[in-house]
């Protein structure tokens, strides 16, 4: 086929990121370091992603790439094929069919089985980073369970904003121990981090891989008087109807017109082969 | 009664050179204790021994605590002494900006010691860190104002107020009132001899301030090169002075 190793990288490498994983997966929530290799693309377009996706796919699975919700976006298409010329895998964009699912910024819409495994992209897999920037005392932070820190900043957005302002990489805890960043995710998605499926994170750059594994409690962060919303536009999407999926918004010309569709692109069209329709399906939207 | 803190022959070096050495005390509750000494005496290496911030070579720093009675802080776990330091303890900075988080709102500073030890109702939060604005003079108009837009007075009474929010019973200063005006320095002095008495706070301030001294302490340590040279009661020390040291001290001070 090709002289790459199966999946790009070699077999050494893939049982070092293995064992990562399977300790992360030991430790719900708690950052792995491993020895991030270089991958054919930049830092900050999924390498440690790539590496976890290298790592669990076997050439039975069939792979699905998502970029922010979308399987026709440059990141997904780029990633897709590159495990198409190295593995020489399936691919897919029906999250049904998918036994593997890179993930870049969203969770499917589709609820996920026992046997799919997720794999997210993590640009910052340090949730206190930006209180703290010391690794030392964050690593010492984590251990010694101090996480007072991380309510300090949603105080700060509720005296700021009137509300918890964050609305992305919402901060999360693991069963009962650790805070962790559950990637830059829509607080949206949050509550879906209790699934059926297993989780996988992986931080090329900043070399650490954690996971979730299957029916594991995930607590986002709140303060009992101003509880944890997970929120999304106050629409319903326009090519499908959907009410309960998140939205993009699209500016669609100078006047000011603008639509919402929904961002996990497989979701909506399978809504619409079933015969669901939006405001302005039936027009040519592009 | 017990003491609440006992100093046991704290020695700590480095390398050849002496940071302290061999210093014992006892310090009991609502008790304010003042150590003087010129730059360089080992008065702050001895209150960062004493706080947990450094580790010292020799001696033991007994404190009671209130489930396990006297425990010798030294040797007792990280997590232990992390918990004791942000709930029965607290320690004032010199400089305003190492205690003080300055990117984060006067509000989430004082709050910040509240959520650590497990508050999570933001209107109990906020509610407390206005009352401790009031109770350090700062108008409750600045508590989402950032510290960087306060004056260094403001600063240092901010400072005092994120640390005694959760009701320690031992405070560390390290001179408190270095580096502001007398008049600030003098209504700092005033609110922080409130706030003991109040609260029945037992402290041990370090600083090179006689006057200082004067007016917190009962107790007061002189130190020189390492070693304690003299100790008694701050006026008795003060007025009448035995150690060739001291005297110099004393009659340092300028008589305005």
């Amino acid at each position: 086929m090709n002289e790459y190793n199966f999946a790009y990288l070699d077999e050494q490498t893939k049982r070092m990121i293995r064992r990562a994983i399977l300790k992360g997966l030991a430790v719900p929530g708690y950052q792995v370091p491993f020895a991030s290799r270089e991958m054919p693309m930049p830092y900050g377009w999924g390498t440690g992603g790539v590496q976890v996706s290298a790592a669990t796919l076997t050439p039975k699975d069939t792979l699905k790439v998502i970029d922010q919700g979308a399987d026709d976006t440059t990141n997904a298409v780029s990633i897709r094929k590159f495990f198409e010329n190295t593995a020489g895998v399936e691919t897919t964009e029906e999250t049904e069919k998918a036994t593997v699912i890179q993930t870049r910024h969203r969770i499917p819409e589709a609820k996920l089985r026992e046997d799919q495994i997720i794999v997210y992209q993590v640009p910052i897999p340090e949730p206190l980073r930006f209180l703290e920037p010391r690794e030392t005392e964050t690593r010492k932070m984590h251990s010694l369970e101090e996480y007072g820190l991380m309510h300090v900043k949603l105080y700060e957005d509720i005296s700021q904003h009137g509300a918890i302002s964050t609305a992305y990489a919402y901060p999360v805890y693991v069963s009962d121990r650790y805070v962790m960043d559950p990637s830059p995710i829509p607080k949206f998605d949050n509550p879906k981090l209790e699934m059926d499926a297993i989780q996988l994170f992986g931080a090329g750059r900043e070399q650490r891989i954690y996971a979730i594994p299957p029916h594991t409690k995930v607590v986002s962060l709140d303060f009992e008087d101003y509880p944890f919303e997970a929120t999304k536009a106050e629409h319903c999407c326009d090519l499908c109807g959907a009410e309960d999926s998140y939205l993009d918004e699209v500016i669609m010309d100078d006047a000011g017109n603008r639509m919402f569709v929904c961002s996990d692109t497989d979701y909506c069209r399978s809504r619409r082969e079933a015969g669901h329709m939006g405001r302005l399906a039936g027009e040519n939207a592009a | 009664m017990n003491p609440l803190l006992q100093v046991k022959g704290i020695e700590k070096r480095y390398g050849a050179r002496i940071g302290c050495r061999d210093v014992s005390f006892d310090l009991y509750p609502s008790e304010v204790m003042g150590i003087v000494g010129e730059s360089g005496s080992g008065k702050s290496t001895l209150l960062n021994c004493m706080a947990g911030h450094l580790q010292p070579d020799a001696g033991q720093v007994i404190f009671d605590t209130r489930a396990d009675g006297p425990v010798d802080t030294v040797t007792m776990s990280e997590p232990e002494r992390r918990m004791l330091s942000r709930t029965d303890w607290a320690f004032v900075h010199q400089h305003a900006r190492d205690g003080l988080r300055v990117t984060i709102s006067a509000g989430g500073n004082i709050g910040e010691r509240l959520m650590a030890v497990g508050e999570r109702h933001y209107g109990a939060i906020r509610g407390r860190a206005i009352d401790w604005l009031g109770r350090v003079e700062i108008d409750e108009t600045r508590v989402d104002d950032r510290p960087s837009a306060f004056s260094g007075g403001m600063q240092q009474r901010l400072q005092i107020a994120r640390n005694l929010v959760t009701g320690p019973r031992l405070v560390f200063m390290d001179e408190p009132t270095g580096g502001l005006d007398v008049s600030v320095q003098a209504r700092l002095l005033d609110l922080l001899r409130g706030l003991v008495r109040e609260m029945g706070l037992s402290a041990v301030i370090v600083t090179h301030d006689l006057a200082v001294v004067r007016l917190l302490a009962d107790r007061l340590m002189v130190m020189k090169d390492g070693h304690v040279v003299e100790a008694g009661l701050t006026d008795q020390v003060l007025d009448d002075p035995q150690h060739a040291y001291t005297q110099l001290l004393v009659s340092s001070v300028l008589q305005v």
